[in-house]
């Protein structure tokens, strides 16, 4: 789809209208998933009314800590990015890719039949669903299973004027304000009057724009949520110097800080679970009992298990500093090699959802204060000891 | 391998749970019946037909001399041993007599403690013969025991993951009640297998499934207790029915020692 310019078509509704756009997803055969409270986090689901939605509430997040609470206005979207993204509607998290039975048949599920909607995406989940498509879609062999979710994909974003505890996409370049490949891209305004600044992004978004009461954008309304999101910018709760960071974790693979986080990291997986770049699976074989037929099953995988990195005569990473660093320096380094982007879009799940509060920004300081380039130590070569990135 | 293998089932110090789930594989339990010939199953039916057996599966810790000679007839009966559950495989919660006075409680509980013949401690299976597959779990998850049997008869592997259980509870898509809720979670160092069932009904995780395959129980501890979670509780809550398992035993007692100290 062709992406038209950010301020063509420039509406302004209020705050009502966002039940009329669900009902027109819906109408067009979309199932709508958005922002809802469920246990007591704001999880991505069905919504069918903005009486689902999380109005005025907001999260508090830090490291290992996150908290809903109470605003004082009316905010659709007053909240920042919750414990899951939206990867698990595109890429799942269990798929039986296909069942075969003894006599040689081989039968495939049947592709999702509604196409979805997604209601309130942030910019940095908006650049996550473009890495994923690097890594699922444009490599030699395009995901079946991604693609039939993506393909019909409707992407209404939001662009984030209040920035939560963890977020650091001013630094990885990825937000505040929604990029390329929205449907739509909305800005929350509370000034005065509670209102959605909405722009178009192709020409199935600006039909469904078309089809909702709103009003032509004034310049008030254009400054407003411009000085917002600017103001977002410098409001992030944690930053990030990427600078020539792919060098500062290559050069530093035998720093000894990686045993300083190997302390205290549980190889729990909650950061690659979390986080929505990450894409790794493994796959399954479940026989039925009587050998008739088996499944094949993917599940989402992780680096920091031992079964992840196990060939032929054990794991490559048994130590939990080279799961760590293979984690980190896939993010922020190889992965500019593997997929000609960034790994990490500053989303700040991890350093929110790790059980011990590891913070990667803390961390890459950390490199940075420790680097061996300075200290003049001898490196044989980039991966000495136990593995390299993939 | 006969015609037909045979399976028998043993139980040991125990409460019957684990067995239990073979029972509660009601509408696979024809598929097994049709695989294996069960020869001794004292849950389902007295009757026990003689060893030798191909599979066994032991349920129990040893906490008596009888058991411990026992068990080592059991293993001379059997190709494939596979200890089910956290009795057998950890010591169960009875192993928290390893830690106490037993013969004060005999002393105590029975009218007459000269009758009583055990032993002051409650030790896995592995601690007394060799074991070819230990199933974790308190009760073991039957999906899991269904699919360690078959993996034995079809000479393969079983499907059993040895990692966290935040794998499987992120991918149920749960909220981490540890992070949302400020709920104290085992999760991060116990083996995946019961499907993450605490987490997926807002509890922390009992460590039911034992340490998972690289523990970090030690960071774990020292995030609680900054959390203000007492070092009494964070005792008991490593000594449940896996106390005996090594990496919670050990950072159970560092903890005592430090509150000691
Ligand atoms: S590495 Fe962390 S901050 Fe970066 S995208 Fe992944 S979860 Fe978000
Ligand atoms: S290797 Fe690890 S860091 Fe890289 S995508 Fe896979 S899970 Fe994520
Ligand atoms: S960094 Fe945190 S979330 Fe990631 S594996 Fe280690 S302890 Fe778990
Ligand atoms: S609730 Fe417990 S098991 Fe689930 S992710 Fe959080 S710490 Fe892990």
């Amino acid at each position: 789809m062709t992406q038209r310019s950010a301020t063509d078509a420039a509406v302004v509704f209020d705050p009502a209208t966002i039940d009329l756009l669900i009902a027109e997803l819906s109408d067009r055969g979309y199932t709508v998933l958005g922002p809802r409270v469920v246990s007591d986090a704001i999880v991505y689901g069905p919504v069918t009314s903005s009486s689902d939605l999380p109005v005025g509430i907001r999260d508090r997040q830090d490291a290992a800590s996150y908290r809903l609470e109470d605003r004082d206005d009316d905010a659709v979207f007053g909240y920042v990015c919750g414990p899951q993204g939206w990867k698990r509607f595109l890429h799942p998290p269990e798929t039986t890719l296909f069942t075969a039975a003894a006599d040689g048949d081989v039968s495939f599920p049947p592709p999702a039949d509604a196409p979805l909607a997604f209601l309130g995406v942030r910019a940095c989940e908006l650049a996550a669903i473009h890495v994923q498509d690097r890594v699922l879609l444009e490599g030699p062999v395009a995901d079946p299973v991604y693609r039939s979710n993506r393909d019909r994909l409707f992407i209404v974003a939001v662009d984030c004027t209040e920035p939560g505890g963890t977020c650091f996409c001013a630094s990885t370049g990825t937000g505040p304000a929604a990029g390329e490949g929205f449907d739509i891209a909305m800005v929350e305004l509370l000034d005065a009057t509670h209102r959605f600044l909405a722009r178009a992004g192709t020409d199935l978004g600006a039909e469904v724009l078309a089809a909702l009461p709103s009003r032509p954008a004034r310049s008030d309304d254009q400054e407003q949520a411009g000085r917002h999101v600017a103001e977002a910018r410098t409001a992030m709760g944690r930053s990030v110097d990427l600078d020539g960071v792919e060098e500062l974790l290559y050069a530093n693979a035998v720093n000894p800080h990686w045993e300083d986080i190997a302390r205290r990291c549980l190889a729990c997986t909650n950061c690659t679970m979390v986080c929505p770049t990450c894409f790794c699976t493994t796959a399954e074989d479940r026989p039925s009992l009587d050998l008739a037929s088996f499944d094949r099953v993917r599940l989402w995988d992780s680096c920091f298990t031992l079964d992840f990195s196990y060939i032929h005569g054990g794991p490559v990473r048994s130590s939990v500093s080279a799961r760590y660093r293979q984690w980190m320096t896939h993010k922020l380094a190889s992965w500019h090699a593997q997929f000609g982007t960034g790994g990490c879009v500053g989303c700040g799940r991890c350093i929110t959802w790790c059980p011990v509060g590891i913070d990667l920004t803390e961390e890459v300081r950390r490199f940075r204060d420790t680097d061996l380039r300075r200290i003049a130590v001898p490196v044989a070569g980039p991966f000495p000891v136990e593995g390299g990135p993939r | 391998m006969t015609a037909i293998p045979t399976l028998a089932v043993f139980k040991f110090a125990s409460c019957d749970g684990c067995q239990l789930s073979l029972l509660d594989c009601e509408d696979e339990l024809l598929a097994v019946a049709d695989m294996v010939q069960i020869a001794n199953f004292p849950e389902a039916s007295r009757e026990v037909a003689p060893g030798p057996y191909d599979i066994v599966l032991v349920e129990g810790s040893i906490t008596t001399r009888h058991d411990a000679e026992r068990i080592r007839e059991v293993r001379r009966q059997t190709d494939v041993l596979v200890t089910i559950g956290a009795c057998a495989t950890a010591g169960g919660i009875q192993a928290l007599r390893n830690w106490s006075d037993v013969d004060g409680f005999v002393q105590q509980v029975y009218a007459h403690p000269d009758y009583i013949d055990t032993l002051a401690t409650s030790t896995p299976i592995a601690d007394h013969v060799p074991v070819d597959f230990e199933l974790r779990g308190c009760p073991v998850n039957k999906y899991q025991l269904l699919e360690v049997i078959a993996a034995y008869l079809h000479h393969r592997r079983p499907n059993v993951s040895r990692h966290s259980v935040c794998l499987p509870c992120k991918r149920k898509g749960n909220v981490c009640v540890a992070v949302a809720h400020g709920t104290a979670c085992l999760g991060p160092v116990t083996q995946a297998g019961c499907g993450a069932i605490c987490p997926s009904y807002h509890r922390g995780c009992y460590a039911c499934f034992g340490p998972a395959e690289s523990p970090n129980v030690g960071s774990l501890v020292d995030h609680l207790r900054g959390e203000g979670v007492e070092p009494g509780d964070l005792v008991a809550m490593l000594r449940g029915f896996n106390a005996w398992a090594e990496p919670f035993r050990s950072a159970s007692d560092r903890i005592e020692e430090g509150s000691r100290a």
